[in-house]
């Protein structure tokens, strides 16, 4: 039987993005892509295995940070998934999507409110999120960046809305 | 604590989640009319039309009720609730006792009054055992060697899910709408027009503004009378005008208003230790500010995952109920939520409305927002889903949108978009 657990008591590392050390050189998408794909290798992983980042990087001026899935406490995508492909890991906290059982519906996109939710770019009907790297320790983007841009901690009570 | 569950849907299984986050000991009981291990329903469409095979329509694992401690009565229907025993009567002569209970039943077809539907051929499309029957006449017709004909009744979101599956499954379809434009509840007019030129390209044929007002023929050929006057010939036929909360039988009154069961934003019921969620009930809808069904997935799993919570002593709220929809049809997406279409009148009389749109005809797309005193309430999103739910998320925080506003329909709108404060505030929540 499930471990029982009370709501929003459930504490994890997330990514956080420093937006005033971000260059915008998108390495981190780079590095996504070799993380998720079967060659683990930079180039075979981009030129033969059609994979989405997992990650958004989101640049305007000379502003840019790139976000990732904020593994919500109250996951909005898993409690809107029609199929169950969705789920929050009760332990871990990590929100991740089967992607055999997804069918591209776009229920999740409509849920995420920080648009953290991508579709396939090779015309599949799944989707494709941040697993934090669930099988690596540490997710690629953060430990890949070179301008320690994104770090990857659990934030203490007075770190939180501040930066 | 004896919890006792009718329904084994979206609502019924986000509440046995509830329960178990809060009490892990506790007995819970499900109860459903259908046979099934819980499945999704929105996916009996991919189902039909061979997208998606059975074992995938699973919403959760095989080993769901045993890992959740859940005995499951499948295949029993309750006939009669009786509050003042707290106890059930199944159709097979079961009776069952609760200490908190939850109706979670549904919603079924509304099925208008239609002279000479008898006929084995004229179908509902709300459950699985609907998609089964369906596929079993069309094998029927494909080993007759007929080249099938469908019509269909109703040019809502199940109709015309039906209507794609039934084109992927080789038939021919007309829709029959007695509306003059398609998804009236959940897109304008605009939108409604690029859809279904869209289906058309597909090759689904629309009536609007008529409805059906007899069948005749026999069971393989049926003839539909149209109001108009009109005849169409086909061999097989789908009902799909709406559902209706499908409340059962209580001894003592709950109160149901006009439509469901009415219920506060605990998900409690008028009557002690009776809780109601998902298309059965009335929640609060946010944006409307009064009590409605709101016949969606994600609403019934939410409102079960606070019943739930509630009915093991917790003290969960679900007050972010709003119609909010993601759909697509032959691979033209489309996500909607809120007010799409502020009424004439609340427009006309200043109500505090403003809608910003913007699209292109050539690409498909259209894009909508609709905002009331400066804050989201709506918005459409056609053939241009990407993180669309960031809008969702607005319509939630309630918050005046300032500056922001002229950013909402730019392609690259998104948490630069915000001030740096706000953005901050959203990212590192914790
Ligand atoms: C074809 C189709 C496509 C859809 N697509 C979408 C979509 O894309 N997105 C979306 O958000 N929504 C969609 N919906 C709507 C969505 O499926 C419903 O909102 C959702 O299923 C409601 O869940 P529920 O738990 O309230 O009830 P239901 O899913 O209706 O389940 C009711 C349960 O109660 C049981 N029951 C009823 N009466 C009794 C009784 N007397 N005794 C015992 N058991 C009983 C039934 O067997 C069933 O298990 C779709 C619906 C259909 C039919
Ligand atoms: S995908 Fe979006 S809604 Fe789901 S957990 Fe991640 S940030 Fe939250
Ligand atoms: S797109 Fe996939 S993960 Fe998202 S809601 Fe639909 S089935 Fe679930």
């Amino acid at each position: 039987m499930q471990e029982s657990r009370r709501e929003e008591t459930l504490r994890m590392k997330r990514i956080y993005a420093l937006e005033e050390h971000c260059l915008g050189c998108k390495l981190c998408e780079v590095y996504c892509v070799a993380s998720h794909s079967v060659s683990k290798d930079l180039v075979k992983a981009h030129k033969t295995e059609e994979i989405t980042p997992r990650v958004i990087i989101e640049s305007s001026g000379d502003t840019s940070f790139a976000l990732q899935c904020r593994h919500c406490d109250d996951a909005p995508c898993a409690r809107a998934c029609i199929t169950g492909a969705m789920q929050k890991d009760p332990v871990t906290g990590i929100v991740s999507c089967d992607s055999e059982r997804c069918v591209g519906c776009w229920t999740c996109i409509m849920a995420c409110p920080y648009g953290a939710i991508r579709r396939d770019k090779y015309g599949r009907s799944i989707i494709s999120k941040c697993d934090l790297c669930a099988e690596e320790g540490e997710p690629s983007c953060v430990s890949h960046c070179p301008n320690n841009a994104l770090i990857y901690k659990e934030l203490e009570a007075n770190e939180r809305g501040v930066e | 604590m004896n919890y006792v569950i009718i329904g084994n849907s979206a609502a019924g299984i986000g509440a046995v989640e509830g329960i178990r986050l809060l009490d892990r000991d506790g007995k819970i009981t499900v109860i459903s009319s259908e046979q099934e291990h819980v499945y999704s329903r929105p996916l009996i469409s991919y189902y039909l039309s061979g997208q998606v095979e059975l074992a995938k329509l699973k919403y959760r694992p095989d080993n769901f009720y045993e890992q959740n401690g859940v005995e499951a009565l499948l295949g029993d229907r309750v006939l009669r609730v009786a509050p003042a025993e707290k106890g059930l009567e199944l159709q097979s002569g079961q009776r069952v006792t609760y200490d908190k209970l939850l109706i979670a039943t549904g919603g079924q077809p509304f099925i208008p009054p239609l002279k000479g539907q008898s006929g084995e051929n004229v179908f509902s499309f709300t459950k699985l055992d609907d998609a089964r029957s369906l596929l079993a006449q069309i094998k029927d017709l494909k080993e007759k060697k007929i080249e099938g004909q469908a019509v269909i009744l109703g040019a809502g979101l199940i109709g015309l899910k039906a209507a794609e599956a039934l084109i992927k499954a080789k038939l021919k379809v007309t829709v029959v709408e007695l509306s003059e434009r398609i998804l009236s509840t959940i897109l304008d007019e605009q939108a409604a027009a690029l859809l279904q030129s869209h289906l058309e390209e597909h090759g689904v044929d629309f009536i609007l503004g008529d409805t059906i007002t007899e069948f005749g023929g026999n069971s393989n050929h049926l003839k539909v009378n149209l109001k108009s006057g009109g005849i169409l010939d086909c061999n097989l036929a789908v009902i799909a005008v709406g559902v209706k909360p499908n409340i059962p039988n209580i001894t003592d009154n709950l109160i149901v208003s006009k439509q469901g069961l009415l219920i506060n934003q605990q998900m409690e019921t008028s009557q002690a230790d009776i809780y109601a969620a998902g298309d059965v009930a009335e929640g609060y809808d946010m944006l409307k500010g009064l009590r409605r069904v709101i016949p969606l997935w994600p609403n019934a799993y939410n409102q079960g995952l606070v019943a739930g919570q509630n009915m093991a002593g917790g003290n969960a709220s679900y007050d972010e109920g709003f119609a909010r929809n993601a759909i697509s049809f032959f691979g033209l997406p489309v996500i909607t939520a809120g007010i799409i279409d502020p009424p004439a009148e609340d427009l006309a009389a200043k109500a505090g409305y403003e809608v910003l749109t913007t699209g292109c005809l050539e690409k498909k797309t259209y894009k909508k927002v609709v905002l009331r005193e400066n804050r989201m309430v709506g918005f459409i999103n056609l053939n241009a889903v990407d993180r669309a739910g960031i809008l969702t998320g607005l319509i939630k925080e309630k918050r005046d949108l300032g500056g922001l506003k002229d950013q909402l329909l730019s392609n690259d709108f998104g948490y630069l978009s915000f001030a740096e404060e706000w953005r901050r505030e959203k990212l590192w929540k914790g």
